[in-house]
């Protein structure tokens, strides 16, 4: 009891360091800087999200950028207004209906989650039944598909020019609230029975059938809230560019998830987070690597994806020397401070004050 | 339940009829028939490749039967996939032990008792609009403790379920599969890899069990020491046929037995059935 007294002070307390963090933060810092702690936030949702498909649930899906495509695009279309929409639609005209929707952009996000739970069950239908690698093979096909409807479907959504002019809506707040729900909702869900069930089909389906559970419904169920957070992140992600296009939701935007999911640990809430950031920075900070380098008398030249290429080393580093990440499928908790404290009392799983 | 001459009256609760179980021209099963009386201790038993675990597969909707039915306390479990078998009252545990092994065994137990929560999943997301679903988690998660401190597993209840030793990881498969309230537990291989000691206590465990949880049990086993010892009715399968049912006595004396476990000309002499029981 006295743990739980402790832990829930220093939850509020590591939640008001974020929040004083998250006030102070856009008077004192560049647009550069505060585009990467967005871009940290809404990857953490999307790597979470990914985190429950693959090491959660033990799906291997390559499909999130597609999701992430249909929540940006659904939630784009939204918000931008009549005007905007008849001016940027140059190749073909917008279809009419899709003219006037307009909604706010709480709804939008909402409803771009929704739409990409509702495609993300479509297609778990027919392909959940596969498993291991065929998964990943068949999801990352239909992500495909995805993109290129979204390239050829123009009276939608413009085809390959993108949309632009999106209004940002957001900012630090947005993001770090939404990654706040999204954590609550994930240590709630994993630290409840339910968790159990979705780590036991992922560990020994036979097993998992034969205690009564409904194995595929549960992978069907995961997969869908999965791609609920694909389809948010996406909007978020959008909503802070101000400009979507296809080409931004190619397999490399899934392999940097995966990358988060996979450097942080399968399974574990903590280890997205952790992923999240190392992954966002380090992907902003290795650009360095892309510029002309003069040493001495040696000028190299910029090669364009470097940082890329030293990423895909890094990842082979990590599954070579520590396959589960960094964190495993453990979680943070305050009795890491605190090593004297009551053993067997579990403490709050709490990715707050990053 | 235990005199042989009650056992007309007793429900059968369990009725296998005419079950084939064809994989291409193998007939991993055939034209089998039997029935297991409500409480009582059933061994399945056959040489190795007899089809015991197939039988076990058929029941539990693993496989589905090429023909014949299989009928549950009057109701039809046959087509039946897995997991609905389970909520029908019917749990099993595995030849080779199939735990959840990067979870603790209290978790392990608490997946069994899922099949009977009534909470939805979503509900403990609100834990105070649904106070209900989250007073039936600390339930399920109390009542789990109980039924592993029941099978002498309560100080291990935060360990990985890996690390327990191979005989413990046997009692918890059986808790867990005790977690999903069973009426019907069928105990594949239970003695596999246990000392004569241990097999001993399992006997005693077994019957415990039946009595406790007022289950029916049917057994697969190879030590004859335990199906003998515990078993009130013994089915004998030989390559997917029937070839002798009966109380343990008839069993042990039965030639037909004999000659499928010890082959045709081997000097059967005094000794019964089990003195040299295979090895698996």
């Amino acid at each position: 009891m006295k743990t739980k007294i402790r832990n829930g002070i220093l939850n509020l307390l590591s939640l008001g360091v974020l929040v004083y963090f998250l006030w102070w933060a856009p008077g004192n810092l560049d647009g550069y800087k505060l585009r990467i702690i967005n871009l940290i936030a809404i990857n953490a949702i999307l790597g979470l999200s990914l985190n429950l498909i693959y090491g959660m649930t033990g799906m291997f899906s390559l499909g999130h950028a597609g999701f992430m495509a249909i929540g940006a695009y659904v939630s784009a279309l939204l918000i931008l207004t009549p005007e905007q929409k008849v001016t940027m639609w140059i190749l073909d005209p917008i279809a009419p209906w899709l003219l006037n929707f307009h909604t706010p952009f709480i709804v939008s996000l909402v409803l771009a989650g929704l739409a990409a739970s509702f495609l993300g069950w479509l297609i778990a239908l027919p392909v959940l039944r596969l498993g291991g690698d065929y998964l990943g093979i068949a999801t990352l096909g239909f992500a495909e598909i995805i993109r290129i409807l979204i390239v050829n479907l123009t009276p939608l959504t413009n085809g390959s020019l993108g949309l632009k002019g999106i209004p940002a809506h957001t900012d630090l707040w947005m993001s770090y609230g939404c990654l706040l729900v999204v954590l609550l909702f994930m240590i709630r869900l994993m630290k409840s029975n339910f968790g159990n069930v979705l780590r036991a089909v992922r560990d020994d389906e036979i097993a998992a059938k034969t205690m009564g559970i409904d194995t595929f419904q549960t992978r069907v169920l995961a997969f869908v809230i999965g791609c609920f957070g694909g389809g948010v992140g996406g909007a978020l992600m959008g909503n802070l560019i101000t400009t979507i296009d296809p080409k931004m939701f190619m397999i490399t935007q899934t392999y940097s998830l995966l990358m988060v999911v996979v450097v942080g640990g399968l399974g574990s809430i903590t280890g997205s987070v952790i992923g999240s950031i190392l992954v966002t920075t380090l992907l902003e900070w290795l650009r360095f690597v892309e510029n002309p380098v003069t040493i001495g008398s040696f000028h190299i030249p910029g090669i364009p994806g470097m940082r890329m290429v030293i990423f895909s080393v890094l990842l082979i580093v990590i599954i070579i020397f520590r396959r589960e990440g960094i964190m495993g499928t453990r979680e943070f908790s305050w009795d890491w401070f605190f090593p004297t404290g009551a053993p067997g009392e579990k403490s709050e799983t709490k990715g707050v004050g990053q | 339940m235990k005199n042989p001459e009650g056992k007309a009256a007793q429900n059968i609760v369990l009725k296998i009829k005419d079950v084939t179980l064809r994989f291409g021209g193998l007939v991993a099963v055939g034209d089998l028939s039997m029935n297991v009386p409500e409480g009582s201790i059933t061994g399945l038993i056959g040489p190795n490749g007899a089809g015991k675990t197939t039988v076990f597969n058929v029941i539990t909707g693993f496989y589905k039967p090429t023909k014949g039915s299989v009928d549950f306390m009057g109701k039809p479990l046959t087509g039946l996939p897995p997991h609905k078998v389970c909520e029908a009252g019917l749990s099993r545990t595995f030849q080779n032990i199939r735990l959840f092994h990067n979870e603790t065994v209290l978790e392990n137990v608490m997946i069994g008792s899922y099949v009977r929560q009534k909470g939805r999943w979503w509900q403990n997301l609100l834990p105070f609009v649904f106070p209900a679903a989250l007073r039936e988690e600390r339930e399920i998660r109390a009542g789990s403790l109980e039924l592993l401190a029941h099978l002498g597993l309560a100080e291990q209840a935060d360990a990985v379920s890996s690390s327990l030793p191979y005989g413990a990881q046997r009692r918890l498969e059986i808790a867990r599969a005790l977690a999903t309230r069973p009426k019907f537990l069928l105990l594949d291989e239970p003695a596999a890899g246990m000392n004569p000691q241990e097999s001993v206590e399992l006997l005693n465990f077994i019957r415990k069990l039946r009595d406790d949880f007022d289950l029916t049990i049917l057994l697969i086993e190879h030590d004859m020491k335990v199906v003998m010892g515990v078993c009130e009715y013994i089915w004998v399968l030989d390559r997917g046929l029937l070839i002798a049912e009966g109380s343990p006595e008839t069993i042990r004396t039965n030639p037909q037995v004999i000659e499928a476990y010890l082959g045709k000309d081997a000097p059967v002499g005094d000794g019964p059935v089990g003195a040299s029981p295979p090895v698996q």
